[in-house]
């Protein structure tokens, strides 16, 4: 009694419920499906991608900046975290992988807004001023496209000088003297005048970048984040000019 | 006083334009930007020339209708400022003043200074709008938003669609207009039933139009005749990474 009670129930249910979906659809025509997969490529996609890449990008600078300043204590302890480093096999080759990976994203994302800005703007203004305060539009704002491809190049440079250059071996056979070469290469005035310029470019680099990729991700709307962007800037490029600097006079 | 115009002339989208320079003299300090644009054209009539073509409504800074670049800055040197409500004291006697259309590839220009700005409204109808039952209007303060938010919102509601953010921007990015109406809605409890989808369509209806990628330059918040903040943008990032997110 109950059971053929509830299997009616479930039969009318069944019944008025099919032709109630069947008339939805040609009164509701289904909007067309939004592309799924291009989120990462969209206008938005894009400064996330540039963001993350980015933090990432300044991340590993500051810690490359932190071995580099192990110079300060000794040349010893400098190429003690050196081998330190090789002795790691496998994770430096997955962390080398994951930086030019992250770095060549960064890159590609970059020109992409660059170029879709000449685009977007097919004639040129006769006059253009900022208009200023609050504006964030800088030197460094408007050069990012030649600060980040000079730093690209000399990415390609830099591993060549060091990474890949001359393989001095410590006196005592034990691994190998990585200080000796910076020394010898920040003693060529040619190559630490030019050192000096590209770090300056990084420090200008990031003078907008940390700021904007905060910004990107959507979290720079708390007060003074955009000055800290130009003090960590200007820390991690100074940081970086000193140690040339002090090898050329002679200091350290 | 004597004001010289350097003003761009163009036939309409197909042609090429051109500067030509006019003089505009006894200018009163208290007549508007665009007076002294109508002084010009009563000039131009009278000597049987074309008058300079320039979009305008309401003249009391609230309807969005106007716009140009005045020496370089969209609605010229005053912020917080539509052009309509840029007075000639701010000018001085025999300046010479560069008057441009908005450029960018989204704002076909229609003639001289008017362009084609309705990328912008079909942007709006991708998405900007909210569910609301029909029927009898709903008792007021059924629905209750918190003060700051309700404040947030208002002040991003203030957006006139002017396309002065556009104008100024170094990349022609459309990102205050759209973030504006976004974060507008994300923080009304009215705005919740397309949250999600208006963020993605939104934003994808302004790359269609042909509009540039935003760099936070910031440009746009200083040209905002209603100071709109890039806090809409952080914002409509926000609401972006919330749409996306699996668990979001």
């Amino acid at each position: 009694m109950i059971s053929t009670q509830s299997s009616e129930a479930d039969a009318l249910g069944t019944a008025s419920f099919t032709p109630l979906s069947s008339n939805k659809s040609p009164e509701l025509p289904e909007l067309p499906e939004l592309p799924e997969s291009s989120e990462w490529f969209s206008t938005i996609g894009k400064k996330l991608l540039t963001g993350i890449t980015g933090l990432g990008l300044v991340i590993f600078v500051v810690v490359h900046l932190l071995g580099n300043l192990t110079l300060f204590f000794s040349a010893s302890a400098y190429n003690r975290l050196a081998h330190i480093i090789e002795r790691l096999g496998v994770l430096t080759y997955l962390v080398e992988g994951g930086l030019l990976a992250i770095a060549l994203v960064h890159i590609a994302v970059g020109i992409n807004i660059h170029m879709n800005k000449q685009t977007a703007r097919p004639v040129k203004y006769a006059q253009y001023v900022s208009a200023g305060q609050p504006s964030r539009q800088s030197l460094s704002s408007r050069t990012m496209i030649v600060s980040g491809l000079v730093l690209g190049g000399f990415l390609v440079m830099h591993l060549a000088t060091f990474k890949f250059g001359t393989y001095y071996t410590l006196p005592d056979g034990s691994g190998r003297d990585l200080s000796r070469l910076v020394f010898e290469t920040f003693h060529r005035p040619g190559y630490t005048a030019g050192y000096v310029v590209v770090l300056s470019l990084l420090g200008l680099h990031l003078r907008h970048g940390i700021w904007s990729a905060l910004q990107s991700l959507g979290i720079a709307t708390r007060p003074g984040l955009y000055a800290a962007s130009a003090v960590l800037g200007s820390a991690i490029a100074l940081g970086f000019i000193g140690l040339p600097i002090s090898i050329y006079f002679g200091l350290i | 006083m004597k004001i010289n115009l350097k003003i761009w002339r163009q036939e309409h989208a197909r042609v090429s334009g051109a500067f030509v320079h006019y003089t505009v003299a006894n200018v009163q300090p208290d007549l508007s930007f665009l007076e002294v644009l109508d002084l010009l054209n009563e000039q131009l009539i009278a000597e049987g020339g074309v008058p300079v073509e320039f979009d305008h409504d309401c003249r009391e800074g609230i309807c969005g209708a106007c716009g140009m670049m005045v020496n370089g800055q969209a609605h010229g040197p005053l912020q917080r400022t539509a052009v309509c409500q840029l007075y000639m004291r701010h000018f001085s006697d025999g300046d010479t003043v560069t008057v441009e259309p908005w450029r960018a590839k989204a704002f076909p220009v229609i003639k001289d200074l008017v362009v084609d700005r309705s990328a912008l409204d079909r942007i709006s109808a991708a998405g900007g709008y909210i569910s609301v039952k029909t029927g009898a209007a709903p008792d007021a303060n059924a629905v209750l938003v918190a003060k700051p938010d309700a404040d947030t919102a208002f002040d991003y509601a203030a957006c006139i669609g002017c396309g002065a953010c556009i104008a100024a921007c170094p990349n022609a990015s459309a990102s205050l207009f759209t973030a504006a109406k976004i974060s507008q809605l994300a923080l009304l409890a009215q705005g919740q039933p397309e949250r999600k989808s208006r963020v993605v369509k939104m934003t994808q209806q302004m790359t269609a139009e042909g509009f540039g990628d935003c760099s936070n330059h910031g440009e746009c918040q200083s040209v905002c005749p209603k100071g709109i903040s890039i806090d809409a943008i952080a914002q409509m990032r926000r609401e972006y990474i919330r749409a996306k997110l699996p668990f979001g």
